[in-house]
């Protein structure tokens, strides 16, 4: 079966379909509902046999180089520009297809948002590569 | 190990024999890392073999089984090298058979010697002293148990070389302590019970030496524990120490604390651990928390500032607890000028943000609390407290708006 990441990003991707403020400042109702959603989430590929991971990203973000002969590692934390994309989170999840995938990630993306309203947020689904051998050539 | 449903032997008294065995086998000469292995494959047989049948000395049995085992791979070793092995086999006495608090001290020791990086410190301590696997203890820390063994045996390779140099040093207490203490604040997550293990450990430690920062630090985990059945709600969700339900308590645990803390202030030798137990103490004393003693507390935190020549860079979280106390005290805005000290230090911090948070909606200011707080949550590093600080944002913000 293949695995599939679902990404969730703090920024970047397509435009937004539905523009929301940031959860702190939702009504606390909202907020519950909205976290109460993601374990289900979580549960429910449990239920499925589809979950493999998840993992959730802080969004400080340091990109790193080497740095040459004797020289230390670049780094650099921003100023990056506010259109940059920014992974804040992920689902691996183990599914029968494509279609599985995708139908997973839209439910995701019908999260609640303020208001209760589903949030309409873009998922970036990415297959992961997998370690069987590839058909002979 | 973590697997079975049944588990028909007492595996707590089972893994207090480890140290013991494991101990005796390390002064009579053997290599620390073939003993432990040795002791493991033991301990594997004891669980397989005792509950049908439960040997009549199990200290001995342990011992015994994990003597043939050096034994045989010597045998083995040998047999390939053509090296003779009767030296070996006859083990070496070294002197009066020690305290079993003697063995406790001198494997965490051992195990927590300042040449490993602390995570191998935690995971050889909790294989070596505390006799889980490495199963438990990879699961406990959420990777992968190849990695964890990996982590193990290199720490076992590290301290395999000559032992005159190597394990006869006196050891460190304190790294001890900050080893126990680092399982004890890993523990508040995942299958293996990691606070209770570190208290398991502490209790032992404090039976091996009479230092008070020993007990101080057993005192300090008691009195956090006991608080532990009130930190997160049915939904799994964070409640601070203002809002607990605090006759979910464990007072059998505080009254153990208090006990332990006053037989080491009674040494008058402070230490941090000990003024750390004590404002524990203090919190766990208030019925409610209107209650609570805050004057005490803050005395304590100057004790513990004036543990360091410079507090706010060496102790930057006390300095940041002292700053709650000081705005219960003297009032928000005092306490928000004592945070100031720390915005060059920790002011990337969640910490700090959340404290400031704390202490603005302390003084009715809940447009900045509601931004403190949703600054907590941005720099939070797990997702418990993440979500919390998101809720605590969003709660001071509906208030603010609806006021």
């Amino acid at each position: 079966m293949p695995k599939y990441l679902l990404l969730k990003h703090y920024r970047g991707g397509p435009e937004p379909h539905h523009r929301v403020p940031p959860m702190d400042q939702w009504a606390p109702e909202d907020v519950e509902a909205h976290i109460a959603f993601m374990k289900h989430v979580s549960e429910l590929l449990e239920q499925n046999g589809e979950y493999v991971d998840v993992q959730a990203l802080t969004p400080a973000q340091t990109w790193v180089r080497y740095g040459g002969p004797d020289a230390a590692p670049v780094t650099t934390d921003g100023p990056l520009p506010e259109t940059s994309d920014l992974v804040a989170g992920w689902y691996m999840i183990d599914v029968e297809s494509y279609e599985r995938a995708v139908e997973l990630a839209a439910y995701v993306s019908s999260e609640p948002g303020p208001g209760g309203e589903p949030m309409y947020e873009w998922i970036d689904v990415r297959e992961v590569m997998s370690d069987a051998p590839a058909d002979p050539a | 190990m973590t697997g079975d449903a049944h588990r028909p032997l007492d595996e707590g008294a089972l893994r207090a024999l480890v140290p013991r065995v494991l101990a005796g086998l390390v002064r009579r000469g053997e290599d620390f890392d073939a003993a432990e292995d040795a002791l493991q494959e033991a301990l594997m047989a004891a669980l397989r073999v005792w509950p049908d049948r439960p040997p009549r000395d199990p200290q001995a049995w342990l011992a015994t089984v994990a003597t043939r085992r050096l034994v045989d791979a010597r045998r083995s070793e040998a047999a390939r090298r053509r090296r003779e092995d009767a030296a070996h086999a006859e083990p070496r006495l070294g002197g009066p058979a020690p305290e079993e608090g003697d063995d406790t001290l001198f494997l965490l020791f051992c195990c927590c010697h300042p040449d490993l990086a602390p995570a191998s410190q935690v995971a050889l301590t909790l294989r070596a002293v505390g006799g889980l696997s490495t199963r438990e203890i990879a699961d406990a820390f959420y990777v992968p148990e190849a990695t964890m063994a990996q982590r193990i045996s290199r720490a076992k390779r590290a301290l395999a070389g000559p032992p005159a140099r190597r394990l006869d040093q006196p050891g460190d207490l304190a790294v001890v302590l900050r080893v126990l203490y680092l399982v004890y604040t890993a523990g508040h997550r995942g299958r293996v019970d990691l606070a209770g293990e570190a208290i398991r450990l502490a209790r032992q430690l404090t039976l091996a030496t009479e230092e008070p920062e020993a007990r101080g630090l057993l005192a300090l985990m008691l009195l956090n524990h006991a608080r532990l059945p009130a930190r997160l709600d049915s939904e799994g969700r964070i409640v601070t120490l203002d809002r607990q339900d605090r006759s979910l308590w464990d007072r059998r645990e505080i009254a153990e604390g208090v006990r332990v803390l006053q037989s080491a202030l009674a040494m008058e030798r402070p230490g941090r651990y000990q003024v750390e137990a004590a404002i524990a103490a203090l919190h766990d004393d208030a019925e409610r928390v209107e209650e609570t003693d805050w004057p005490q507390i803050l005395a304590w935190y100057d004790d513990l500032g004036a543990l360091t020549d410079d507090p706010v860079r060496q102790d930057p979280a006390a300095v940041l607890g002292r700053a709650v106390a000081v705005g219960h005290v003297l009032g928000a805005a005092a306490g928000l000028r004592e945070t100031d000290w720390l915005r060059d230090v920790i002011g990337d911090h969640h910490r700090w943000h959340a404290v400031r948070g704390y202490l603005h909606e302390l003084a009715g200011d809940l447009p900045d609390a509601a931004a403190a707080y949703a600054d907590a949550a941005r720099r939070a590093t797990n997702v418990a407290e993440r979500d919390h600080f998101v809720r605590q944002a969003a709660r001071t913000h509906a208030a603010e708006s609806s006021s």
